[in-house]
């Protein structure tokens, strides 16, 4: 398999050291990002695409170290709901990730990877850097923002810190605030992953090996949340895997065992355990009130942005619940809002999914 | 596209370029009219996640939702005009509702199926059983409409809470009729209230 030293990805330094929220500046960082369609000649038909937690630019283009199609594919290229023949698509992995945004992997100021001298970054910060790439590629005000999951709140978090910067903001499946479960699971997998003798208190670079028990183990917690447990049931049930019966023992018996173990093990072929550790940390400290003295509505106050928001009734992980905080903040302030649950038997990953309703809602929207 | 008689009338009264709320929108028609027909800046609530779905698929922004709940997390007057088309009748609680639509807009246009109207009387009076009607289709037992109400009825609320009626029209067989004798000529009614 390629590594990502070996792939010619493309990529843009920002002029600047990045202000973080922390306090810290993140010094020499680069941005890798994809683009699709043409920019028209106004600049207006932009769309800025926010990854998930373990997204990465290639939304509509094939994964270099997987081969595998980009994450949505079925929503972005042309003709399709995001139609590139019509709009101009970019998608930027994340500060802290490993698709050639610095990140923790790359080489810090001591000229050698950064481990965990990497400062801990947030969902503005992210947004922030990718701001700043929009500067750089001369790009103003955008048609619209999107994103799901981490995504949406990068989509929130531009709305409320860009209030000029975006006609239309799409947030799928999120939330504005981690919720006391959501950091459980997060704490889990980087236990996990801080557990595993490999991980070698994030040092593990140049010693050739890495946490991937560790990192396969937080894959395989986090992917459950992912997932309804009527789909769970629906997919695997019970059944055993490629066996007639229980072998008393601990191997994969179970079809969801499998499965689990090669959402794993195929995850830590592609990303790196210390940028799981700060993304997800960069999510657990994602509350957008809190950001704007405890209101949320104050978050939207001076947006004039079109809001979607868009939820969907299995997710267990981002509920119909936490959207509505949102809807009511955006109707407090009398945003332009629309707002729908759909339903999808998919859990969180709906977003992800063929959903023809959310297809239906996000055209309508974006036109 | 042909709207509702009583639809087409609230079309009508609202004046172009005003901030609206629709509660209880369906697919946004009336919306989707102000919007194209006077610029209005419209903004709907629907219950229903289909209806929802046709609305902002038409580029209108939609909210779903529950009036008997939501409404009251708009603020106060965010809109010049707000409207309740034949969707008193199925609140839990009209009274509050039409409170709190006076309360989110500056202007009310509230429509309603008149249980007064004259086939309705009759029909109780010769079959002895709730009414079936063209507009009120359903069952007793299966109907959303939990709270019949007739012209009477909503001018003694109106007066009792202090709201301002500043005009109504009437409707019978899908066209408007005059204000004779409405309470049992009008199968339809629409009311423009105010505080």
């Amino acid at each position: 398999m390629a590594t990502l030293s070996d792939l010619n990805l493309n990529r843009r330094a920002l002029p600047a050291p990045l202000p973080l929220d922390s306090g810290r500046e993140l010094p020499g960082v680069e941005l890798a990002y994809e683009t699709y369609g043409e920019l028209a000649a106004d600049g207006g038909n932009a769309i800025l695409l926010f990854h998930a937690l373990t997204g990465d630019q290639f939304v509509a283009s094939d994964q270099p170290l997987t081969g595998k199609p980009g994450w949505w594919v079925r929503m972005v290229g042309p003709g399709k709901v995001i139609d590139t023949d019509r709009f101009f698509v970019i998608c930027a992995n994340v500060i802290g990730g490993c698709m050639g945004s610095t990140g923790p992997s790359s080489i810090g100021p001591e000229g050698k990877p950064w481990g965990m001298e990497f400062p801990v970054i947030t969902i503005s910060d992210m947004v922030r850097a990718q701001v700043a790439l929009l500067d750089q590629l001369g790009i103003g005000r955008l048609h619209a923002v999107v994103g799901g999951s981490m995504g949406g709140m990068q989509a929130l978090s531009f709305a409320a810190n860009y209030p000029d910067r975006a006609e239309r903001v799409l947030a799928i499946a999120t939330t504005a605030r981690h919720s006391a479960q959501n950091i459980a699971f997060h704490e889990v997998g980087r236990q996990a992953i801080m557990a595993d003798p490999e991980w070698q208190a994030g040092a593990y670079y140049e010693s050739g090996k890495g946490p991937e028990k560790g990192l396969s183990v937080a894959r395989m917690a986090a992917h459950i949340t992912y997932l309804s447990e009527a789909g769970l049931t629906e997919k695997f049930g019970r059944r055993l895997q490629d066996r007639d019966s229980k072998t008393f023992g601990f191997d994969a018996d179970f079809q969801i065992e499998s499965y689990l173990r090669y959402q794993g093990l195929s995850f830590t072929n592609r990303f790196d355990a210390n940028s799981y550790l700060y993304i997800t940390r960069a999510m657990d400290y994602f509350d957008l009130a809190e950001e704007h003295g405890g209101m949320l509505a104050d978050a939207f106050r001076k947006s004039d942005a079109r809001f979607c928001l868009i939820s969907f009734d299995t997710d267990w992980l981002y509920t119909t619940s936490d959207m509505r905080e949102v809807v009511h903040a955006l109707n407090a302030v009398a945003a332009p809002v629309s707002f729908v649950e759909l339903s999808a038997p998919f859990g969180h990953d709906s977003f992800l999914l063929d959903v023809p309703a959310l297809d239906r809602v996000m055209k309508g929207f974006l036109e | 596209m042909t709207l509702r008689a009583d639809l087409a009338k609230i079309a009508e009264l609202v004046p172009a370029g005003v901030r609206v709320l629709d509660v209880g929108c369906g697919s946004g028609e009336l919306m989707a009219e102000l919007r194209d027909a006077k610029g209005v800046d419209a903004r709907g609530m629907e219950i229903d996640a289909a209806e929802v779905e046709r609305a902002v698929a038409r580029g209108l922004s939609v909210v779903q939702g529950d009036a008997n709940r939501d409404l009251a997390d708009y603020p106060d007057q965010a809109f010049d005009v707000a409207i309740l088309s034949q969707t008193l009748q199925t609140a839990e609680r009209p009274d509050w509702l039409l409170e709190q639509l006076l309360r989110v807009g500056k202007v009310a246009f509230v429509s309603f199926p008149n249980f007064a109207y004259w086939r309705m009387r009759l029909s109780l009076l010769w079959t002895g059983k709730m009414p079936n009607s063209r507009h009120l289709p359903a069952n007793w037992y299966e109907t959303a409409n939990i709270h019949h109400t007739t012209i009477f009825d909503f001018l003694e609320l109106a007066g009792e809470r202090g709201i301002r009626v500043e005009g109504s029209w009437f409707f019978a067989a899908g066209r408007e009729i005059g204000g004779a004798n409405a309470n049992w000529r009008a199968e339809h009614a629409v009311f423009q209230l105010s505080r």
